[in-house]
């Protein structure tokens, strides 16, 4: 591969979330470097996506430290995580389904428009010649994710594997540094989980995205990961490359059960 | 047939103004799953900030200009629902992110109260006037194709055309800009939507301007025909059966549920009312709305509900 794993981009230290007196995350730690393709994965409720949400600045951890290109990340809302260049997919697709193809990757690049709101509401003068730069970007994604095709059609009427391109798309239309994955091959057929993971690896590899992706067991999502986290019941079990994880006894255990 | 076609038209300009009204609630419910009780009161509250300033602009004036003091009045009013919708998004919504429906519609409520409140409480809470030049006196048109012509009341008609410039408008608006596209994608999926950093806190202030904005009109039209009072905030109750109609969130059903039920209303008063002894058109809108309830209760034009079992 031509690209270069760079630098720690994203550092976790020592991580704890509690929901009231559940605990979803019990002092984790790990990090994310440049470029890289990193995968957190984890059976059922080990706390993967609370991962997720911390990252993404959803959650915010009772415990622990989060440096962001080497500096402390402080709390932060929700809609802040996309200016700070971190993007993400949805496991149960959260696409705008009344709106078309286009318009839903369009809305990728709503941080990506400089120009007044209220001359953007009046489609006038720069706003307009904004609007059609945007619209040239929105087009390479579209050719980029080959979904031509279907560029007007609205994402509600479309396959399961479609709809998951177009999220993708969505998210790459924001042109961030992590691009954050939740189960990105869940529920595909073989077919459409090649070309997920296909693009997955040409968007890593052509615009140099880091990323983090989730996948519930130890199959594809694994195989295009640079590095892998394990996760059970909000612990930390296995961190490193995927074969040492793969043949981790503790990791074993916690996906075939004890007695293996 | 003359007369037929007459009443068809008046029922087509009145079912315009409901739609009007009607799409407030629409903008409303479709961005924020809020659905507004306090539309009619938003249209009360506008009217009586245009009627008042432009009293205050004219008399400032000296009288000179009724056009320039109605224009400083709409830019005043339309500032004072932007106030509205900042005011609405800051110390209410912004607190209640992720609520059920029940808990946001009797806070809805509770806006109606304040507003309604307040608004007499600074603008006054006798019965004021909006003159904004609207031509009263109806004309005969098509007398050569019709006995007897038909008879067009011109205040209706203006009303009509402006209600459906605005609807046009909003449409645009809605459709083609990024904007409105940010709006949409809020009405989709608020989480979806936080992930690619649309700040919902702005697009709520923004909608609920809209729905502001939306109301003012329909205040100065509803005004200027019935003068500024306390029960131009009932008008909106004449919009929900519109709404069940058309379809909650369905911004053309607004405007094709308002029209049926303005038709409706006329012409079943007129044809059916002998038979009844009249009075249809206070209890028609209503019924067609529980019929519509009964077969389909998504509304004409709404989403169907679907849930997964």
């Amino acid at each position: 591969m031509s690209r270069k794993i760079g630098d720690v981009i994203l550092d976790l230290q020592n991580i704890s979330l509690r929901f009231g007196g559940v605990k979803a995350l019990t002092d984790i730690s790990f990090d994310i470097r440049e470029h890289e393709v990193r995968a957190i994965i984890g059976p059922n409720g080990a706390g993967k996506s609370s991962m997720l949400n911390v990252i993404n600045g959803v959650y915010h951890p009772q415990e622990g430290k989060i440096f962001y290109r080497g500096a402390e990340r402080k709390k932060m809302e929700p809609h802040m995580a996309a200016s700070t260049g971190i993007a993400r997919t949805f496991q149960n697709i959260a696409l705008f389904k009344g709106m078309s193809v286009l318009d839903n990757i369009m809305t990728g690049r709503t941080l990506k428009m400089k120009s007044n709101m209220l001359l953007q509401a009046m489609w006038f003068g720069p706003a307009q010649k904004e609007e059609l730069a945007h619209r040239r970007k929105v087009e390479e994604i579209i050719d980029f994710l080959e979904i031509q095709h279907i560029r007007k059609t609205p994402v509600g009427r479309l396959p399961y594997g479609l709809q998951k391109r177009v999220d993708l798309g969505r998210a790459l239309a924001m042109e961030p540094q992590i691009l954050l994955l939740d189960e990105p091959m869940a529920g595909m057929n073989v077919e459409e989980k090649q070309d997920m993971c296909r693009f997955i690896l040409d968007v890593n590899d052509q615009f140099g995205t880091t990323i983090v992706l989730i996948e519930h067991d130890m199959g594809e999502g694994m195989d295009i990961s640079d590095r892998v986290v394990v996760l059970d019941y909000g612990k930390k079990i296995g961190d490193g490359l995927p074969d040492e994880v793969r043949s981790s006894p503790e990791v074993i255990k916690a996906y075939l059960g004890a007695g293996h | 047939m003359g007369f037929f076609i007459e009443t068809l038209i008046g029922g087509l300009m009145a079912g315009m103004l409901y739609s009007l009204v009607a799409l407030g609630f629409v903008l409303i419910f479709k961005s924020s799953g809020v659905f507004n009780f306090a539309q009619g009161a938003m249209v009360l509250f506008a009217a009586l900030a245009m009627a008042r300033f432009s009293e205050w602009a004219n008399a400032a004036l000296g009288g000179n200009s009724l056009f320039l003091a109605n224009l400083i009045a709409f830019v005043g009013a339309g500032a004072t629902m932007w106030l509205v919708a900042w005011a609405v998004e800051r110390f209410v919504l912004r607190k209640l992110v992720n609520q059920e429906g029940a808990t946001l519609l009797m806070v809805t409520l509770g806006i109606t109260y304040i507003l309604e409140g307040v608004g007499q409480t600074i603008f006054g809470s006798e019965i004021y006037n909006i003159d904004v030049g609207m031509p009263k006196e109806p004309v005969m048109m098509f007398e050569s194709l019709f006995e007897g012509g038909i008879l067009i009341n011109k205040e209706d008609f203006i009303a009509a055309l402006i209600a459906a410039l605005l609807v046009g408008l909003l449409t645009l608006f809605f459709q083609k800009t990024p904007v409105g596209r940010a709006l949409r994608a809020v009405a989709d999926d608020h989480q979806a939507a936080l992930s690619i950093g649309i700040p919902l806190n702005r697009i709520w202030v923004i909608v609920w301007l809209v729905a502001g904005v939306v109301a003012l009109v329909a205040g100065i039209i509803w005004g200027s025909k019935l003068g500024v009072q306390f029960s131009l905030a009932t008008v909106a109750l004449r919009a929900l059966p519109v709404v069940i109609l058309g379809g909650l969130t369905s911004v053309p059903g607004a405007i094709v549920g308002g029209l049926i039920i303005g038709v409706g209303e006329k012409l079943s008063e007129v044809y059916l009312g002998p038979m009844v002894g009249g009075g249809i058109e206070i209890w028609f809108a209503y019924v067609l709305a529980l019929v519509v309830l009964l077969f389909r209760p998504q509304g004409l034009f709404g989403e169907k509900i679907i849930n997964r079992v």
